[in-house]
């Protein structure tokens, strides 16, 4: 559904952040890219939503495939209209709209009638009973994990086949960060809608990603199906914390970066 | 003592003393304000929407209106004209979006700034070559707007007609913007990008189609303005500078807020008409020329983001 082949983005005409990131991302499936922070998470996301225009950085290597068309031309909306839409990181509610009209903004690009969208309003709510709750309140006064809801279901509005979830766990308690976790699985198993999310919680997300990713410093370091990953021991010991018992000499550290691949 | 009570309680018996002309005073300064409402708002939604301050604003008045008359004159008749002039509106907003915003997103406020005023000069040298820069009448006959007068109290209250309709139509624009803003897919976008432009663009909201769109309501409204200011003095490039007006307006009632700019020109046009009326005589007059920055630099002092400065959610 989505590749990324090889991309290179270059911020500000200098700063070199992605240095060839490569991944695939099959129809249907939850896909997590890790790292930490600085890693290249979220410019891999805004690479591929083309959002990174807005902020200066461009794709100046490689290729982004979304659906069978290459889509590195194509603005922000038209990739949205297209099926394609991102999350952001941090939690952009509107916060002088309600709750509804937020959830309404998603719909911008849709074409359909009310009574659609209506109905999908009504589906959106199901997912997400709290929002129903809250529908008419400003979404600035919402809780955080409210808000994280509100911004998910907003991009559902939209009809994705494909929404990039960016950092979902931020700055959430682990009870919610589950919660949401269980929204996106449902999404996905029950409205086939496929999700390339970048997380820094490497646990919670390996645990719902059929496949990873591990970034660092802008290149692809690692990649694997997401049970056999959490299994990996530099993943364990690096991104898991679960390192083996006793101490360990610096010398042994981060087995992983003498097999550096480049694509 | 007596400079004091000449100040301070003298002008409060005069008001007293004359409560209908107290009352006249208070409807021309309302007709007044209402046009500087009308101006400052055409700040406010591009100002809210782009971040731009557009100095542009003021010269838009005249070039809408100078473009209605002057078609107008070229023997096009006035229910053509006004479609016409729409249509310019538009133009003028696309063009705006296509050579000047577009090309400079992500630039510091202050090169957009100064881009504005490059297109307040591009607009007084264009609206000279085309229409000529001489003073017009405004055609309120053929616009079908009323003039002559009501008359209350044995003719001692006067109001104009053509003020009456100003303050119907101004109130007219500013329900339909209301419901725009409020009921319609389009109208909840504005108010998105206005919010968060990153979020909004991230759910496929173009913002070049908001660019366009704000910059076409404030011509609109700019026309609306431009028509009725004609109509009280006549239609010249020295109608821009109550683009200045809607300064100290602003500062009042907030950059960001509509319901600042309605109330912050209905408090401006009405204080500096009793102020020039009440207390003008005490340093010789005209006071209404500055009065309003006055105002303004004392809430600057003690209040700076306005009366209805955008509510700063904080979250607890």
């Amino acid at each position: 559904m989505l590749s990324v082949n090889n991309i290179e983005v270059i911020y500000d005409h200098v700063i070199l952040v992605l240095k060839g990131v490569s991944l695939d991302v099959p129809k249907g499936s939850v896909v997590a890219i890790l790292g930490a922070n600085g890693a290249g998470k979220t410019t891999t996301l805004k690479a591929i939503s083309n959002l990174l225009q807005a902020e200066r950085g461009d794709v100046t290597k490689g290729s982004i495939d979304f659906d069978g068309t290459q889509v590195h031309d194509l603005s922000p909306n038209e990739l949205v209209k297209r099926g394609c839409i991102q999350v952001m990181e941090g939690r952009h509610v509107f916060e002088h709209l309600t709750v509804e009209e937020n959830l309404l903004t998603g719909a911008y690009t849709r074409k359909e009638g009310r009574a659609a969208i209506s109905e999908d309003l009504e589906k959106t709510y199901s997912y997400f009973p709290r929002l129903k709750e809250r529908r008419t309140s400003q979404a600035g006064y919402t809780s955080g994990g409210e808000q994280q809801m509100l911004t998910i279901g907003r991009a559902l509005m939209s009809k994705p086949k494909m929404i990039l979830l960016d950092e979902p766990s931020m700055g959430l308690a682990p009870q919610l960060v589950e919660e949401i976790f269980e929204i996106v699985k449902d999404l996905n198993q029950r409205e086939g809608v496929s999700f390339l999310l970048a997380e820094q919680n490497t646990n919670i997300a390996l645990r719902y990603a059929d496949y990873g990713y591990v970034l660092e410093n802008g290149r692809v370091v690692m990649d694997g199906e997401g049970a056999e990953l959490r299994e990996n021991e530099d993943v364990k010991e690096f991104y898991l914390g679960m390192g083996g018992a006793g101490r360990k000499s610096f010398r042994d550290g981060k087995n992983y970066r003498r097999r550096k691949r480049w694509l | 003592m007596e400079i004091l009570t000449t100040i301070f309680i003298q002008p409060f018996f005069d008001m007293a003393a004359d409560p209908i002309l107290f009352l006249q005073v208070i409807w021309e300064g309302f007709v007044t304000g209402i046009l500087y409402s009308l101006i400052a708002l055409g700040f406010v939604l591009i100002f809210k929407a782009s971040g731009v301050f557009n100095f542009a604003q003021g010269i838009m008045v005249v070039f809408a209106a100078l473009t209605l008359v002057g078609l107008h004159e070229n023997g096009i008749p006035a229910y053509i004209a006004l479609p016409i002039t729409i249509l310019v509106m538009y133009a003028l907003a696309f063009s705006v979006e296509r050579l000047v915003l577009r090309p400079l997103v992500n630039q510091p406020d202050i090169i957009l700034f100064m881009a504005t005023i490059g297109v307040t000069f591009f607009l007084i040298g264009f609206g000279e070559f085309i229409f000529g820069g001489e003073p017009k009448m405004m055609i309120t006959e053929e616009l079908l707007l009323p003039y002559g007068s009501i008359t209350f109290f044995d003719d001692m209250l006067i109001l104009q007609e053509i003020d009456i309709a100003a303050s119907g139509i101004a109130a007219l624009a500013l329900i339909f913007l209301a419901l725009f803003l409020g009921k319609t897919k389009i109208g909840i976008a504005l108010r998105a990008v206005a919010d968060d432009n990153q979020a909004a663009l991230s759910v496929g909201v173009s913002l070049n189609t908001i660019w366009v769109l704000v910059w076409f309501i404030s011509g609109i409204i700019a026309l609306i303005t431009g028509i009725m200011w004609g109509a009280k003095s006549d239609v010249s490039f020295a109608l821009s500078i109550i683009a200045f007006k809607a300064l100290p307006v602003l500062i009042l009632g907030g950059f960001t807020s509509v319901q600042g700019a309605i109330v912050g020109g209905l408090i401006i046009g009405i204080g500096e008409k009793i102020g020039e009326f009440y207390w003008g005589d005490l340093v010789g007059g005209s006071i209404e020329s500055w009065l309003a920055y006055m105002i303004a630099l004392v809430f600057l002092l003690f209040r700076p983001q306005g009366l209805f400065g955008e509510k700063i959610i904080e979250r607890v």
